[in-house]
């Protein structure tokens, strides 16, 4: 059963220093492709470091490992992931009149998965748009 | 606007030549790196032949910035994924952007002010739309200050003045490492003599990141309640009461944002440092806003600044440059033969997003792997032309990709703080590869050649007629 969770896409010291090793980079694929959760909620969904988590919205969905985020970094009910290809695909192209897409604060669902729904490679494919079901919380997506 | 060429900008430091950085070991001093809007100018370059070995006072970043920019083995350029020499890339360049009809140029945050210059000219001549990686960094709060000014300051009157910091949105240990150090924490000032004793720091944010460890104060703020805690605090700035349910929709104690006022208002000299966190959450412009007026606020108590933390390296420039040419400073459009601004009708992600550019001109930037899908799809569906060191996404789906030269490194020229101060580029060695500038100015002098060829032409038709 999918529930609902807040993204937060950011930069981290790794990306950027394997931004600059190259996107088509081993450390710089893994960092931009590996979502970070609290671990009060990897605990719960019973997900261990390195299990694959399906990730959608009414734009796209990716399937990404995750791992638990450094001690308090994260409180439960958000996500982390470094900014790129992957976290893009989450993000609509309606800008409300600003120029700037929603970016961070994504309504997102998440659930378990077994295998990747998209490569976590930087090639840009198309992402297929997912029906979002109902949320858990109260909070649901926009 | 400039002419074709050649250009009336100063000269840019020239690279040390290649005669001299065969083996020799050679220092350059004072050299900057361009990787985040830091920009900092002290660093000292060790290099050995065509590469930098050690960068003495670098950060983490700069340091993967400066080991990781050799020279590459690759074309000069493409064409349609063939490999092609400059002068017909340049050709083919000026044909496509010529043709086009609504033709976007974006990115520049990566280059010289002195490219961005030309690609600003460039995109007159054509009538297309200039807009810069700023629409998806902090245009939000260029939208704001229009809207309500910006209390501003430079990093030099932080550095020894600030003595209460706060970080809104942002995570500086990983982004900008070394602003700490060199300007907003630790560095001892004229008035702050004892440096970080002598401030106060609180850190704004939905996450505890690693920049919690760096302040006094860390607030975590719900997701996307930035706008109610900056309005919260306005609120207490005028000295009006609050309720305790303040903390259910900022997740701040009301007791913790007096303390913090209190804070604010006792200081000399107090600075909002605040990042993306705020610009890329819903509400984007409004969130800006708020923080800018909560500044503006404060000043009738004490002094009070608010500066955005910049991202790339010269995305600053990006903005002082379109502003300078155009009037404003991103998402505008010549194509009616005066500039017009309007973010979300002329901004790179929607004109994209909605299939409207038929052509693009894009300029160290990666909008392949960063846009949102229906941008990244219309961009493989038309005609581009790329300038990149690397070969980016975006590089890969262009009709034209130009293999350039990497500012700061191979090539001079000038790059804007985040503070808007212009900081020369002391190039470590040269590169076999053309930079942005010089790609640039070919460009717009096959435009213009074509241009004025068809004035010409029509001039004769016309005295043939009268003739006849």
């Amino acid at each position: 059963m999918p529930e609902s969770f807040i993204l937060i896409p950011g930069r981290t010291s790794r990306q950027g220093t394997t931004l600059s090793e190259g996107k088509s980079t081993a450390g710089y694929i893994e960092e931009i492709s590996t979502l970070q959760m609290a671990a009060e909620d990897m605990q719960r969904l019973e997900l261990e470091d390195g299990d694959l988590v399906r990730v959608y919205n009414d734009v796209g969905e990716i399937t990404v490992p995750c791992k638990a985020a450094r001690g308090d970094e994260l409180p439960p009910g958000l996500l982390f992931i470094s900014y790129g290809d992957q976290s893009s695909r989450l993000m609509g192209g309606d800008t409300h009149g600003s120029g700037m897409p929603d970016s961070k604060g994504l309504d997102v669902f998440l659930e378990p998965a077994t295998a990747p729904a998209t490569a976590p490679t930087a090639a840009p494919t198309a992402a297929p748009t997912a029906a979002p079901t109902a949320p858990t919380s109260s909070e649901s997506p926009e | 606007m400039s002419t074709p060429e050649p250009s009336n900008t100063a000269a840019p430091a020239a690279p040390a030549s290649s005669s001299e950085s065969s083996s020799e070991l050679r220092v350059i001093e004072d050299a900057t790196c361009t990787f985040c809007g830091c920009v900092c100018d002290d660093m000292v370059l060790t290099v050995e032949g065509n590469r930098i070995t050690k960068a003495k006072n670098a950060c983490v970043l700069g340091k993967a910035w400066f080991f990781n920019h050799h020279i590459e083995d690759r074309p000069e350029a493409l064409i349609d994924g063939e490999p092609a020499g400059y002068d017909a890339a340049m050709d083919r360049a000026a044909e496509i952007l010529l043709s086009a009809k609504f033709p976007l140029t974006y990115g520049l945050s990566d280059t010289t002010s002195e490219a961005q210059r030309v690609a600003v000219a460039i995109t007159d001549w054509i009538g297309g739309i200039i807009d810069t990686t700023t629409s998806v960094c902090h245009g939000p709060s260029g939208i704001a200050f229009q809207g309500v000014g910006e209390v501003t300051c430079s990093l030099g009157e932080v550095k020894n003045r600030a003595d209460y910091v706060i970080f809104w949105g942002g995570n500086p240990a990983e982004s900008h490492p070394r602003h700490f150090t060199k300007y907003s924490l630790m560095p001892k000032g004229e008035f702050v003599p004892r440096g970080r004793k002598d401030r106060t720091a609180v850190l704004i944010d939905v996450r505890k990141t690693k920049s919690a460890k760096a302040v006094d104060h860390f607030l975590q703020v719900k997701p996307r309640r930035d706008f109610e805690l900056a309005w919260a605090l306005r609120a207490l700035a005028r000295g009006l009461e609050l309720d305790e349910s303040i903390e259910e929709t900022t997740g701040i104690k009301l007791e913790k944002l007096h303390e913090i006022m209190d804070g604010m208002k006792r200081a000399k000299f107090g600075v909002i440092l605040f990042g993306m966190g705020v610009t890329m959450t819903r509400g984007k412009h409004l969130n800006s806003e708020a923080i800018l007026a909560l500044a503006r606020d404060m000043n009738q108590h004490t002094r009070w600044n608010a500066k955005p933390m910049r991202g790339h390296g010269n995305v600053t420039g990006a903005d002082n440059v379109v502003t300078w040419s155009t009037g404003f400073p991103f998402g505008v459009h010549l194509g009616s033969g005066f500039p017009r601004f309007n973010p979300g009708e002329f901004t790179a992600s929607d004109v994209l997003a909605r299939g409207e550019a038929d052509a693009a001109l894009i300029i160290a930037s990666d909008p392949m792997s960063n846009f949102s899908q229906p941008a990244r799809d219309h961009l493989a569906s038309i005609p581009s032309v790329v300038l990149d060191p690397k070969l980016s996404d975006t590089a890969r789906t262009a009709a034209v990709a130009f293999t350039v030269s990497t500012y700061g490194i191979n090539t001079g020229g000038t790059v804007y703080r985040m503070d808007d101060i212009p900081i020369p580029l002391r190039p470590a060695f040269e590169s076999p590869f053309k930079s942005d500038l010089e790609i640039l100015r070919g460009i717009e002098s096959r435009i213009r050649q074509i241009q004025l060829a068809d004035v010409s032409l029509d001039k004769s038709d016309e005295t043939s007629a009268d003739v006849a």
